[in-house]
């Protein structure tokens, strides 16, 4: 409740730069959230949705039609996550394992460096599988991470089977009883069916081992990614069953809007954002800051 | 269906115009907000779609089009017109200096393909002109970057330059650029790190290493699947750099590729080449006519006009 109070204040603020709520401010809304990468129809939805409930409470004063659209765009966004968990589901007993998944480049890997580090940190026993047998310097890549974060990590050779990898090291972490299981998958694009097959089998092996395994199935999205990232949640969830998505590189200057229209269309919670290169730069997914962060555009600075 | 292309798009809008003579300003509304809403869902930038779509619309009432007897047909023939004017009609290929070596130096954001590319590049140097390129590490600060270019040397059968991640990247480049001058190598391709374009210092940097060994070339590396934001990053670069080509990667998946054009708009680069896959074999020129058809997922352009 604070937070979310903090919210409308800041986005109070963020109307007051404009003295009148008009067809133009709407008009600016929707080039905002589209220039947001929200999308053309989920922007042109939510700038509706807002000039009709501006109608509907007879706002007049600038004021009152400030305080509608606020109350409006918090219940927005909490209807689409109703029923979401957002924080880590973690495993009752026995090792939580985490699958990593997503298309190339995203930030997989490193995002696994810092979440190893956090759990490192409260004081978990963590392995990282150095799945990931294919890219060049991949598994370089994931050992530089477990030997900075002070972890451990089941690794092969280059081009060897990664199903065997995630054997191992699933074997590795049940039997010697770790708490957390990272598992770092090579990056795939949505479309290669039979790279989209390699991943079911990784995580079915993880089933086989331990049947509540994965507990979670992280799908990271690029920032700076448009309207190609709602096809990759979809996908991805239809191959793996996604859990929740990590959000990355929120410091440049992309905002990452489509994440609103896969919330809504998917029901995905976001639940870790990327900051950054560093093994800090990693945050829980705030959802005010977030929406706040798809207004900034409308600043006049 | 989520992404309609600009064909069937089109077709429905101009199903209510087909053999009706004469079109009202409306009709030409509606069509006109079918080509808008088919560029943004492909991603193109909404300032550049902005105004493309003016353009055709002033174009469209110049030509009379409204009072044409075929309306609809003349209105793709305007929007395959002016694509082609923005992407640009011909395939440009590599600088290449009067003097050995070539300098190549590559550029872009946190995991677009640069060190990727940088083997490929060798590669097909290597393959249409015989070439003996050195592939210099730049890349200081990402985990295992050297490993990687290492491997992607080994993979195309080049050498690599490096100095470990101690040295500065600028005193790396010349180094590198020393090296490549003794060993007689024709081409010299640097990867360096990935960055924000509003990271000043890792900018500045860039910028020194520019300096430092004047490229022939310096190629900025995009991700096919960029939204709106390519348009930031592409003018932040191209401010900084000067950038002579642009490299769009990952167009082996479902993307439409929009970033393309909003590129073109803002910064009149040319696309010199595109990323079709992880190996090293997947580099292909660019072909700006293909490219408009993926965008605006109109592949039977040609046919629709026929059809209309
Ligand atoms: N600025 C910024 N860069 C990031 C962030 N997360 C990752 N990166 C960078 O993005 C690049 C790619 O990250 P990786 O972790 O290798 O991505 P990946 O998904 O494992 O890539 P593949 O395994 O090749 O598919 C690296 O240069 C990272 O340092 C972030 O939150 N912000
Ligand atoms: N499918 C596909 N993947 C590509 C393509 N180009 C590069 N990749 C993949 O994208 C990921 C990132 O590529 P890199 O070459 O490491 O990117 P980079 O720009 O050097 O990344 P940083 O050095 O971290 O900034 C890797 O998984 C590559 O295999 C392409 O054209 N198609
Ligand atoms: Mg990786
Ligand atoms: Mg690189």
């Amino acid at each position: 409740a604070k937070s979310r109070s903090s919210f409308g204040q800041k986005l109070n603020a963020l109307l007051a730069n404009f003295r009148h709520v008009d067809e133009s401010f709407f008009d600016d809304l929707e080039d905002m959230l589209i220039e947001s990468d929200v999308g053309f129809e989920t922007s042109m939805k939510i700038a509706d949705d807002l000039r009709e409930e501006v109608k509907l409470q007879n706002a007049k004063k600038p004021k009152d039609v400030q305080n509608v659209i606020v109350k409006k765009l918090i219940d927005m966004y909490d209807q689409a996550g109703n029923g979401e968990n957002p924080a880590i589901n973690l495993a009752k007993s026995g090792p939580t394992v985490i699958l990593m998944v997503g298309v190339n480049g995203v930030g997989k890997t490193t995002t696994i460096g810092k979440m190893a580090k956090m759990y490192k940190d409260q004081g978990k026993k963590v392995v990282l599988a150095a799945a990931d047998t294919f890219r060049a310097g991949a598994i370089e890549q994931l050992n530089v991470w477990a030997q900075r974060d002070g972890v451990d990590i089941v690794k092969s050779k280059p081009k060897s089977d990664p199903s065997s990898v995630v054997f191992d090291a699933v074997k590795k972490a049940r039997d010697e009883h770790y708490d957390i299981l990272m598992v770092d998958t090579a990056g795939r694009l949505q479309n290669k069916v039979n790279l989209m097959n390699e991943l079911s089998k990784m995580k079915k092996i993880l089933t086989r081992e331990i049947p509540e395994a994965p507990h979670e199935v992280l799908l990271v999205l690029d920032a700076t990614t448009g309207q190609n990232a709602m096809t990759q949640a979809k996908m991805f969830k239809e191959t793996t069953d996604v859990t929740g998505i990590v959000l990355t590189k929120l410091d440049g200057t992309a905002r990452g809007g489509i994440v609103l229209a896969i919330r809504s269309e998917l029901h995905l919670p976001v639940k870790y954002v990327g900051l950054g290169e560093k093994v800090t730069d990693l945050k829980p997914f705030d959802p005010n800051d977030f929406v706040y962060g798809l207004f900034k555009g409308l600043i006049s600075e | 269906m989520a992404f309609e292309g600009l064909t069937e798009r089109l077709q429905n809008a101009m199903k209510k115009l087909r053999g009706k003579g004469k079109v009202s300003e409306a009709d030409l509304r509606a069509t006109m907000r079918e080509i808008r809403l088919a560029l943004l869902e492909a991603d193109v930038n909404f300032q550049v779609v902005r105004t493309f779509v003016k353009t055709v619309e002033e174009r469209a009432k110049g030509a009379k089009v409204l009072e044409g007897l075929n309306p609809s047909q003349q209105i793709v023939k305007i929007v395959d017109e002016e694509l082609t004017k923005t992407m640009g009609q011909e395939a440009v290929p590599l600088n290449k200096s009067e003097k050995i070596p070539t300098v190549i130096m590559m550029s872009g954001l946190q995991g677009a393909g640069k060190t990727t590319t940088v083997g490929k590049l060798a590669l097909k140097l290597k393959n249409e002109q015989n070439a003996r390129p050195l592939l210099i590490a730049d890349d200081v600060y990402r985990p295992a970057a050297i490993e990687q270019l290492q491997t992607v040397g080994q993979q195309v059968d080049v050498p690599v330059f490096q100095l470990g991640t101690d040295v500065d990247p600028v005193e790396i480049a010349k180094r590198g650029l020393e090296k490549a001058k003794e060993d007689h190598n024709d081409y010299v391709i640097i990867d360096t790190a990935g960055r924000l374009q509003i990271d000043e210092k890792l900018m500045d940097e860039l910028g020194n290493i520019k300096k430092a060994v004047n490229p022939d070339e310096i190629l900025l590396v995009i991700d096919a699947m960029t939204g709106q934001n390519a348009v930031a990053t592409a003018e932040g670069f191209d401010k900084t750099l000067d950038v002579t080509g642009v490299v769009l990667t990952k167009l082996d998946g479902d993307t439409r590729g929009g970033a393309a054009l909003s590129i073109r708009a803002v910064t009149g680069k040319p696309i010199k080449f595109v990323g079709q896959g992880e190996k090293m074999e997947d580099l292909d020129v660019f072909h700006p006519d293909r490219m408009a058809s993926r965008i605006l997922g109109m592949g039977d352009m040609l046919s629709l006009i026929e059809k209309t």
